[in-house]
């Protein structure tokens, strides 16, 4: 698998698309923390961006690198490898080479703004954390969409579509129901809404961390006072964690049985 | 060493393979052939465990294939298309397979063979359909294996790197090494095989030698005898 791993990650380190997603990230952070003069403030702000780039990007690679890679895939099918080991050497190949584009283009305007004496350090991996956690579980279900099919007009279009529903669609729902429900006791309802959404457990995660409560938002606030801080973290972290392992599980079952 | 028994495979409604049994020639070179969609593929990659069959068995030295992936080491497989990761060098992907495989290839014959020093340094997706195949063919037989599993060898290969390619194989064969072979050029058949199976819907029409199958059809060439099956069969059908 570490074999697979290696030549996936170069291969997509050296694409094009990965220099210019890393310098973005690089000209952003530069930007908004020279601008605002402010960690917590330039952290919120890239926030924004990342929570909509990261899981897009990661959904365009995730198909792509399936479909482009089907005869390459047919080649190693044909070596003695076990199935499992290629699919999780791929996979991994492209979440660690988009999470090095972004942890480098977005951690170094932050080392020379001079982060890593100024104590707020957490914030700033708290953010790169969840921005991983988004890469691998979107180029995951991505990447699961792309195995289960054939037809890669519409397994771009499921993808994209996945990508949009959790990024807009999932909050614009959220809010009407809690628009509609507000005479009822939500709260439960809430956070249970807020652990199926990837890219909103990410949000609170931050919000937690940063302790900014004019920005932390219902569910933030409601995190906050039921679990706590501390446990929030927790809680977001294993969520997180379940939505990468369940996509990657669901690529092994259905590649072993999948006919190439 | 590879014996296959009532093979089938659907695809949804789609039977592509009907039942059949084959037992492959140690040491011959079998060529597969068949009009578009009989099933030649699916076959072979029925054999290397990239399709799994809907039904049947398939056994290589008396063991399922299904029991493990370590028999895979024994065979050389040549894909039909030829594309790899596109950012990688030459010499990289020479290597991944190498490392995959946990064995060392002797790469420079047939860098040699092919003339591929000057594309050592280049990435893959600089080089053209014929250069890739190339890169294809060193990918087959870098190891030295006692079958080789060949898709549509020839495509896209210039009159020098063929003769090289049928040179190769004519020497491989004289090592005792076996070969299974799907091929349109029917040149390419009437100079190498030894045996052929006509494969058509699905189910093996013909198994027999060259000239076995010249006497069956009475034709005096391939070509013709393969049409002439083909006309048989449509007039059949309609």
């Amino acid at each position: 698998m570490l074999k697979i791993l290696k030549y996936s990650f170069f291969d997509l380190i050296r694409s094009r698309w990965s220099i210019i997603y890393f310098l973005f990230y690089l000209v952003s952070g530069f930007v908004l923390l020279y601008l605002s003069n402010d960690v917590s403030k330039a952290i919120v702000s890239l926030m924004n961006i990342t929570f909509i780039l990261t899981p897009l990007i990661g959904t365009i690679f995730g198909v792509m690198n399936f479909y482009n890679s089907r005869e390459f895939i047919e080649l190693l099918l044909a070596q003695p490898i076990p199935r499992k080991n290629i699919f999780l050497g791929m996979l991994l190949g492209i979440c660690s080479s988009l999470s090095l584009s972004l942890f480098l283009g977005m951690g170094l305007p932050f080392v020379f703004y001079g982060i890593l004496i100024s104590g707020k350090i957490m914030s700033l991996v708290i953010l790169l954390l969840s921005g991983v956690f988004l890469t691998c579980i979107f180029t995951a279900i991505s990447f699961y969409i792309a195995l289960i099919n054939e037809n890669r007009l519409r397994g771009f279009g499921m993808a994209i579509l996945f990508w949009l529903f959790m990024a807009f669609i999932y909050d614009g729902i959220f809010l009407l129901l809690m628009l509609f429900l507000q005479e009822y006791p939500i709260e439960k309802f809430a956070i249970a809404m807020s652990l199926l959404n990837p890219i909103d457990l990410s949000r609170i995660m931050i919000m937690l961390k940063l302790d900014i409560s004019a920005l932390m938002g219902y569910t933030g606030a409601v995190f906050s006072k039921f679990f706590g801080n501390n446990v929030g973290m927790f809680i977001s972290i294993t969520a997180l964690s379940i939505w990468t392992i369940i996509p990657s599980i669901l690529i092994l079952r259905n590649s072993s049985r999948k006919d190439f | 060493m590879i014996e296959i028994r009532g093979i089938q495979k659907n695809f949804g409604k789609l039977e592509v393979l009907k039942g059949f049994d084959f037992s492959l020639s140690v040491g011959k070179i079998t060529a597969i052939l068949g009009p578009n969609g009989s099933g030649k593929t699916t076959f072979i990659k029925s054999i290397l465990g990239l399709v799994i069959p809907s039904a049947g068995e398939i056994q290589f030295e008396e063991k399922s294939i299904y029991k493990g992936w370590n028999y895979r080491k024994h065979i050389g497989y040549l894909p039909q298309i030829a594309r790899f990761p596109e950012n990688l060098k030459v010499k990289e992907i020479f290597k991944l397979i190498e490392d995959v495989r946990g064995e060392v290839g002797n790469t420079e014959e047939l860098i040699d063979l092919f003339d591929l020093h000057e594309f050592l340094n280049k990435r893959l997706r600089q080089l053209s359909g014929g250069t890739r195949q190339k890169v294809n063919l060193v990918l087959t037989f870098m190891f030295d294996c006692p079958i080789y599993i060949l898709d549509e060898p020839t495509s896209g290969l210039d009159p020098i790197a063929l003769i090289r390619l049928k040179d190769l194989i004519k020497e491989k064969k004289s090592q005792g090494k076996t070969f299974l072979v799907t091929t349109h050029i029917m040149s390419l058949v009437e100079e190498i095989a030894d045996e052929l199976i006509f494969l058509l819907e699905g189910q093996v029409y013909f198994k027999g030698t060259f000239g076995e199958m010249l006497w069956a059809e009475k034709e005096e060439n391939l070509e013709r005898a393969i049409a002439n099956i083909l006309e048989k069969e449509n007039a059949k059908d309609s």
